[in-house]
């Protein structure tokens, strides 16, 4: 996961800030200052790392600590916001051109990825219905074009290439031509990589540019880029009036601050991302999903809002305590079941809790689950106090008498049984995984 | 026109380079104090070098001015350049030359740093110097990649040894030895595939190359080169942990330094990993693939920029 490396950072420095009572504002400098080494260590911009923790701690000094979240909270929050404001406010889609075709040009230093990102794309729009055409324009690093015609290959598309010797700019316009012949819909030109002090180059992309009114310019930047970035982007920002950004190699397990300082210095979107070697490794930027992911909090704060209005605190606290020391028994599994109908699906909880894989959730069915807790509740009132506290002296007898009181069967009992001890397996391995995460008590976010 | 001259050019073309900034930094106070400090942290951070090396320097040059009472910046400026050269140099072997022949080089990187290109130039370096080479064409994934290396190999005039895409790298590199062997070759430079260093099964190709290197070259000098992008951040180091973990690592080429990059990050990896810098791109042409000196390179950090 492309930000993990800063999400751990993040959480490990709010893990200070969470449990403290009152916010002071040398609470809030110290913890800037772990956001600010941790941005740094992302290869987030210095000059961006500064302006962000400006307003970050700007905001978190001046605001009251909201009713409903701890102090500790509330400083993810305005981080989170932040975040999101700084990578842009929504995603961003490509600007389909209504007088085919639309043309998109791409731009950036050597080794970004361009050409790989062209048939990426072009695969993206073959596979939205569209027809794409790859212009080979790049005729001056040795294989380039070649490379775009096996690329274009393996997926389909027609490459349009006119060798290396002649100018890429007659190569761009001719493409134009014809694709309007051929009833191509995107032209997608991959251009030459060179360095961005590269006056001639720039001449070239400028000459290209003005030749066939492209009506995307976008910068492929390697997520892995440091600190210059900024002079990159600004450079091909500059020189190109960029329309947006797209960054590649996220799939490493670098940390991606480049898409921080690329967004805040040229204020262009970021629109996709690579993700992997396969052709069809392409993701839209979500900004928000990606500050989500940044503060490693899943989506952590509807999860609070969610939670502080439904729950008793009180409650929740003794219930976190018999977690700890696995006093847990069937009479609060029951409690703690009325109070999670409250915050709405399980399906929807269980998402925004931090740490989970979502994509391992699909093979869980949910609405079997939450017929089967209706089922639960009527069995579990149906016990006894003691049989609630203490299930083991659930004989067969009353095993019997447990499934008449509640209108089911006796293999539904022992179900439910047998559910109580997978939850609390359940919780072990939620405390397990957060174990693994921070090496600290797994507590649950609402339960502050 | 040398490297450094070169090098100096290129740091000129950029406005804010660490240069001007250090050399700021040093001309305008006139005092040590805290602000000093912090701002050669930002000029440091700035270019690449880390948070953790730059702690690292400015920790040893705030001890050092302390011991050694310095009390000007210009002194401070030479503790400095001394520091970054203690990192540099200490306990490392800078050159390519090989200690004895045949010898094989392995060239390694994650995607798009110009490893092909690399091997292009340091063929012809290596050339010039009078070995006789062989280039072999490892990276069987990357589209097109064996052209462009083959590309190379007729403009510098050496021989290649290839197969066709996708086929079996290790293969490739079994048949480069014979060849190297029975051709009686100096030096035989291998390409492999540009590798995210995250991706395992692609480590283990890796792990397979290196072997067939030990077993059939077990008569070679054997070095693996990781090459660095000079625009490549914090993640270089990263990198170089995980070649590490498959082969040993015994020196970098750094490539793209002619940009406003500064590369920092070879400072601390060489801090960190203790893996030297051999070479350096510093331009586009055949020649521009240099020996590194770090004595020019820290002085060209803090030269003036006119």
């Amino acid at each position: 996961m492309a930000f993990e490396g800063l999400t751990q950072k993040l959480q490990e420095t709010f893990r200070k800030l969470r449990g403290k009572g009152k916010l002071t504002e040398k609470d809030v400098k110290e913890a800037m200052r772990e956001v600010k080494l941790a941005l740094l260590e992302a290869d987030v911009n210095y000059k961006v790392v500064k302006d962000f923790v400006n307003s970050v701690t700007e905001r978190a000094i001046g605001q009251e600590v909201m009713e409903s979240l701890t102090p500790g909270q509330h400083v993810i929050k305005i981080v989170h916001e932040e975040l999101v404001n700084l990578m842009g406010a929504k995603e961003s889609k490509i600007n389909i051109s209504p007088k085919p075709p639309t043309v998109i040009m791409l731009v950036g230093l050597q080794g970004a990825g361009k050409t790989t990102m062209a048939a990426k794309l072009a695969l993206h729009f073959k596979r939205n219905n569209k027809h794409p055409l790859l212009v080979a324009a790049d005729v001056y690093r040795p294989a380039a074009i070649k490379q775009l015609q096996i690329l274009g290959g393996q997926i389909d598309i027609p490459v349009f290439a006119l060798g290396d010797k002649i100018s890429p700019i007659d190569i761009a316009k001719a493409s134009i031509e014809y694709a309007k012949k051929n009833a191509r819909d995107i032209v997608i030109i991959d251009t030459a990589g060179r360095l961005h002090v590269d006056e001639d180059l720039m001449l070239e992309l400028e000459s290209i540019k003005k030749e066939v009114e492209p009506n995307e310019i976008l910068l492929v930047v390697d997520a892995m880029t440091g600190q210059d970035a900024v002079n990159v982007a600004e450079s091909f920002n500059q020189r190109l009036d960029i329309t947006g950004v797209i960054l590649t190699k996220l799939d490493g397990d670098t940390r991606g601050g480049a898409a921080l300082s690329v967004k805040a210095i040229t204020g262009k979107p970021i629109k996709f991302v690579g993700i992997g070697e396969k052709l069809s490794d392409l993701e839209i930027f979500y900004p928000d999903r990606m500050a989500s992911r940044i503060l490693g909090m899943g989506d952590i704060l509807t999860l609070i809002e969610k939670a502080q209005q439904a729950i008793d605190e009180k409650k929740a606290l003794e219930m976190q305590q018999k977690l700890e020391k696995q006093e847990f028994t069937l009479e609060d599994f029951l409690e703690q079941m009325q109070q999670m109908k409250k915050l709405g699906s399980l399906k929807d909880l269980i998402r925004m809790i931090p740490g989970i894989d979502v994509s391992k959730l699909n093979d869980i069915d949910f609405e079997e689950n939450e017929r089967e807790m209706v089922k639960i509740e009527a069995i579990i009132k149906s016990m006894t106090k003691e049989e609630r506290r203490n299930p083991s002296i659930i004989n067969s007898s009353r095993k019997k008498r447990i499934a008449k009181g509640s209108g089911t069967s006796i293999q539904d009992v022992n179900k439910l049984l047998n559910n109580f001890e997978q939850a609390r397996k359940m919780i072990k391995q939620f405390s397990d995984i957060q174990k693994h995460m921070k090496k600290g008590k797994f507590k649950f976010p609402f339960f502050k | 026109m040398g490297w450094f001259e070169k090098l100096k050019e290129s740091l000129a073309k950029t406005r804010d380079n660490l240069t001007q900034k250090v050399e700021a930094i040093f001309s305008f106070t006139t005092q040590i104090d805290e602000e000093f400090y912090e701002e050669l942290e930002e000029a440091l951070i700035m270019s690449d070098v880390g948070v953790k090396t730059t702690q690292h320097i400015i920790e040893t040059l705030r001890k050092n001015i302390k011991d050694k009472k310095i009390s000007t910046p210009d002194k401070a400026k030479e503790e400095l350049k001394n520091i970054i050269l203690d990192i540099m140099k200490k306990d490392k072997n800078l050159s390519i030359i090989p200690g004895f022949l045949p010898a094989v080089f392995m060239v390694v990187g994650v995607n798009g740093v110009g490893k092909t290109t690399s091997i292009g130039k340091l063929a012809y370096y290596f050339k010039n110097k009078g070995y006789k080479v062989l280039l072999a064409a490892g990276d069987t994934f990357r589209a097109a990649a064996i052209d462009q290396l083959e590309v190379w190999s007729q403009r510098v005039g050496v021989e290649i040894i290839k197969q066709s895409e996708g086929s079996d790298p290790a293969a490739v590199i079994f048949d480069a030895i014979q060849a190297a062997k029975s051709r009686k070759v100096d030096i035989l430079i291998c390409d492999t595939a540009g590798r995210l260093h995250n991706k395992r099964n692609l480590m283990e190709e890796l792990r397979k190359i290196n072997r067939v290197i030990e077993k059939e070259g077990s008569n070679f000098y054997k070095e693996t080169l990781l090459v660095l992008d000079a625009t490549t951040g914090q993640n270089a180091l990263f990198q170089a942990k995980e070649f590490l973990e498959v082969s040993d690592v015994n020196g970098i080429v750094l490539t793209k330094l002619d940009g406003t990059a500064k590369g920092g990050i070879v400072i601390g990896i060489s801090n960190e990993l203790n893996i030297p810098v051999k070479m350096i791109g510093v331009g586009e042409g055949i020649d521009d693939l240099q020996e590194f000196d770090p004595e020019m390179f820290v002085e060209a950090l803090f030269e003036t920029v006119k």
